[in-house]
């Protein structure tokens, strides 16, 4: 009941029914929980203490196997099995392989770009190989094993860093920006973090279809989640309850910025808890570790509740052919890491234990793939680019008419100064 | 291009020392053409964006809308009702983020949904400027093809509004037309607002759809309730003339339809008037038959001058008719400043100044 009581002029409004000062604490209390802090328990203290987070342990690291590839616990094992496992194995080292060629052919001049996964080959193909074919990825650009476990054919790779009429990118952009519609894997692009809230997108988009079976995983690195963009997609796809993996390879390094000098908390699994994200950090090197992590990860983003796992990992190989790292870390501390700590090296341990691998199977297993890497990368080499009109294409989803009359302009440039252009690396017109 | 029926309000001119809260120009309704439909209703813009919305959302059950503040209706009520009747699955509150409104936007489009995502104030679009321009617009392109956005469709508010001052009254499209890849698209009122957000929604391109926000409520007349489509890239001739030709967008094609019947009346010069509807890709073969005709082009925008859309048009227009020009191709445009408060009569391009560069252009 209402009191409304006039004093000196004033009205003043007493309510009975909040009388009491506990009654007003329940009041806020109940209100701060439901309304403010998504039904968390709230409470009141009357101590002040700041929170220091410094002080507290960090989020910790999920991991199957030991350094040198033996279970801890047994019950962790997902049991691969030989077939599976050997196509992880081949799957990792054929990309590593792949990686050693290509970075090669670049110092070449062969092609104008590239950058490798070394060191990161497990975490890739970890959850590569937990997710479904049906689920959409979203990639920064060191997430090839991904691309390569689903099938993308080496020749595609090869196409697309010579840009050439055979790639499927329309020779668009630079090296490794890689997509394929057909393996459910968006077209990478250079700016960092934009993929993170089209992400979310994607997955509310699937949340609606009805028996959703689809969950969408999306890549990049510790730098990356500095952008404003992470912020963004964290708060999104925990909002608005998104079927969402976000993968965080947290390898040390943004280029030749350490992660010391990217972020002071907890890394990236540390913000999750504060976006209302299911957290979990994992042993990016430790592939059975990243396999499970990301199959329970599957599971729950499937309730439509959003992931965070962030695996740790390091990058044993400069950002890019741009980039020559020693310039800021240590040949030491790599060669350390690559020792110490190789993504490979433990998985074939296993494979080795297991008895479904060998040293012999090893030498064969290099020279095939060298073989056909090179095979592959030489038809590339050889294949024409598309005709220069292409250029034009894809502005629109129909040509405009400015530009069928700018691409006429430059016909009729080309029709007087072709010969200062290099027509002969495109096909002619049919 | 037809001629519209244009009903006048009135023909009184405006002091420059208006009363607060008096509009800077006079609404001029037009009669939407038999084809829209013949059923008609009277809607202000707000209500014919929220009519457009229904319908797109009435015949597209993947279609979502979304941004700050939708759900109960929106800051402006474009969205009032759209939530009820379709679910708040579908008409939803986003968090306070645009670069998060836009990007999330190009994933529902990616996923092969049709996303509405409204920015609450075009000069908070700046955020979504990475999206938009880096990802959006370049999405088919980069990809060969593989993805794209077509179905996305960014709304905003836009324009002057007579208090809004820096950053309630920006007119940001020139931003915007630099960029291949994006349409950008303003409506002068209800009807061509109702039939152009819906040719951007089913539009297989990312499109961004400006809509001033003076005009909200200001604006209102006879439209069509049927779905109807004003198709993209078109211009349309509001006012038929043969002395100069003006362009112009939004609530300055009001400003110019003024201009044009004082300059009419006071210097018996006849004036065309085109709203360019379609700001990029935009109707170049339009303006160019216009301005062979008449010899002399205005443009003209809220928007600050240099480097406003109107230094494309007057580009490409002397580019195409130079020897057809009697005159320098004109822009009588806000000021190159930030949008001022108190100062907003003496920064907009008014009646009066449209008509000084009419009457300058024909004694050139």
């Amino acid at each position: 009941m209402l009191h409304i009581a006039k004093g000196r002029g004033l009205a003043r409004i007493f309510s009975r029914r909040f009388a009491t000062a506990q009654d007003r604490d329940d009041f806020r209390l109940q209100e701060y929980s439901q309304k403010y802090l998504g039904y968390r328990k709230a409470a009141f203290t009357e101590k002040l203490e700041l929170i220091d987070s410094s002080k507290m342990a960090a989020v910790p690291i999920y991991r199957v196997t030991d350094g040198l590839g033996n279970f801890i616990d047994e019950s962790q094992d997902p049991n691969f099995g030989k077939e599976k496992s050997v196509r992880i194995y081949e799957t990792m080292t054929q990309l590593n392989i792949m990686d050693r060629i290509l970075y090669d052919s670049q110092r070449q001049g062969r092609i104008s770009f590239y950058m490798t996964n070394f060191g990161e080959e497990g975490n890739h193909v970890g959850s590569a190989a937990a997710l479904e074919s049906q689920d959409l990825v979203y990639g920064q650009y060191r997430e090839v094993g991904v691309l390569m476990w689903r099938g993308f054919p080496l020749e595609q790779f090869m196409h697309q860093c010579y840009g050439n009429s055979m790639d499927i990118g329309k020779g668009k952009q630079m090296p490794v920006h890689y997509g394929s519609k057909e393996h459910n894997f968006v077209t990478i692009s250079s700016p960092l973090t934009t993929q993170l809230p089209q992400a979310v997108g994607s997955a509310y988009a699937f949340k609606r279809q009805p028996n959703n079976d689809r969950v969408v995983c999306v890549y990049f690195g510790d730098g990356a989640a500095s952008e404003g963009d992470a912020h963004a997609a964290f708060n999104f796809a925990a909002t608005l309850d998104c079927p969402i993996i976000f993968f965080c390879r947290n390898n040390g390094y943004a280029i030749s910025t350490p992660t010391s000098e990217q972020y002071a908390g907890d890394g990236i699994a540390g913000k999750g808890p504060g976006y209302g994200l299911h957290t979990i950090r994992v042993d990016g090197n430790d592939l059975f570790a990243v396999y499970n992590a990301t199959r329970e990860a599957r599971r729950v983003a499937l309730t439509n509740k959003a992931v965070i796992i962030e695996a740790m990992t390091y990058r044993l190989g400069h950002h890019s052919t741009s980039d020559d790292s020693t310039a800021y870390r240590s040949a030491e501390e790599v060669q350390t890491w690559g020792d110490k700590d190789h993504p490979i090296e433990r998985f074939k341990s296993y494979l080795l234990r297991k008895g479904w691998w060998s040293d012999e199977r090893e030498k064969e297993w290099q020279k095939e793939v060298r073989t056909k890497v090179l095979k592959a990368f030489g038809d590339a080499e050889k294949t024409k680019l598309a005709h220069y009109h292409e250029l034009f294409e894809g502005v629109y989803d129909e040509l405009p008419i400015i530009l069928k009359k700018q691409r006429a302009e430059l016909d009729e440039h080309l029709a007087e100064y072709g010969d200062r252009y290099p027509i002969d690396r495109c096909l002619k017109k049919d | 291009m037809a001629l519209r029926n244009i009903a006048l309000l009135c023909g009184r001119t405006r002091g420059v020392l208006a009363t607060r809260g008096a509009a800077h120009f006079n609404f001029q309704p037009t009669e939407a053409p038999k084809e829209y439909g013949e059923e008609r209703t009277k809607m202000n813009l707000c209500q014919a964006v929220n009519n457009a919305m229904d319908i797109a959302m009435a015949t597209d059950p993947s279609a979502i809308l979304f941004g700050e503040d939708v759900a109960f209706g929106g800051v402006f009520r474009c969205s009032l009702g759209l939530k009820d009747k379709y679910g708040s699955d579908r008409v939803f509150n986003t968090p306070l983020c645009e670069q998060g409104i836009a990007g999330f936007g190009i994933g529902v489009a990616v996923a092969g949904s049709t996303a509405i995502a409204e920015i609450q104030f075009g000069d908070y679009i700046f955020p979504a400027y990475d999206q938009l321009v880096n990802e959006a617009a370049k999405y088919r392109y980069r990809s060969g093809g593989l993805f794209e956005c077509g179905k996305l469709t960014v709304r905003a508010t836009w324009g002057a509004v007579g208090h809004g001052a820096l950053y309630h009254s920006q007119s940001p499209e020139a931003n915007f037309t630099h960029t291949p890849g994006i349409k950008v698209v303003v409506p002068r009122g209800p009807t061509q607002a109702k039939g152009l957000l819906l040719s951007c929604i089913r539009d297989d391109n990312p499109a961004i759809f400006f809509e001033p926000k003076i005009l909200y409520r200001l604006a209102a007349e006879e439209v069509p309730t049927g779905d109807f489509m004003i198709p993209l890239s078109k211009a349309e001739t509001v006012r038929s003339g043969k002395d100069v030709t003006i362009v112009s967008w939004g609530t300055q094609v009001h400003v110019s339809l003024e201009a044009a019947q004082l300059a009419q009346e006071k210097l018996g010069v006849s004036v065309e008037v085109i709203d360019l509807q379609t700001i990029q890709p935009w109707d170049e073969e339009h303006i160019v038959q216009s301005v062979k005709k008449t010899g002399r082009l205005i443009v003209s925008h809220e928007a600050p001058k240099t480097s406003g859309f109107g230094a494309e048009i007057a580009a490409a227009i002397q580019e195409r008719c130079f020897l057809h020009l009697e005159s320098p191709v004109a822009r009588s445009c806000g000021w190159d400043t930030p949008f001022p408060h108190v100062y907003e009569p003496f920064y907009l391009p008014t009646v009066w100044r449209v008509f000084d560069s009419i009457k300058k252009t024909v004694n050139f």
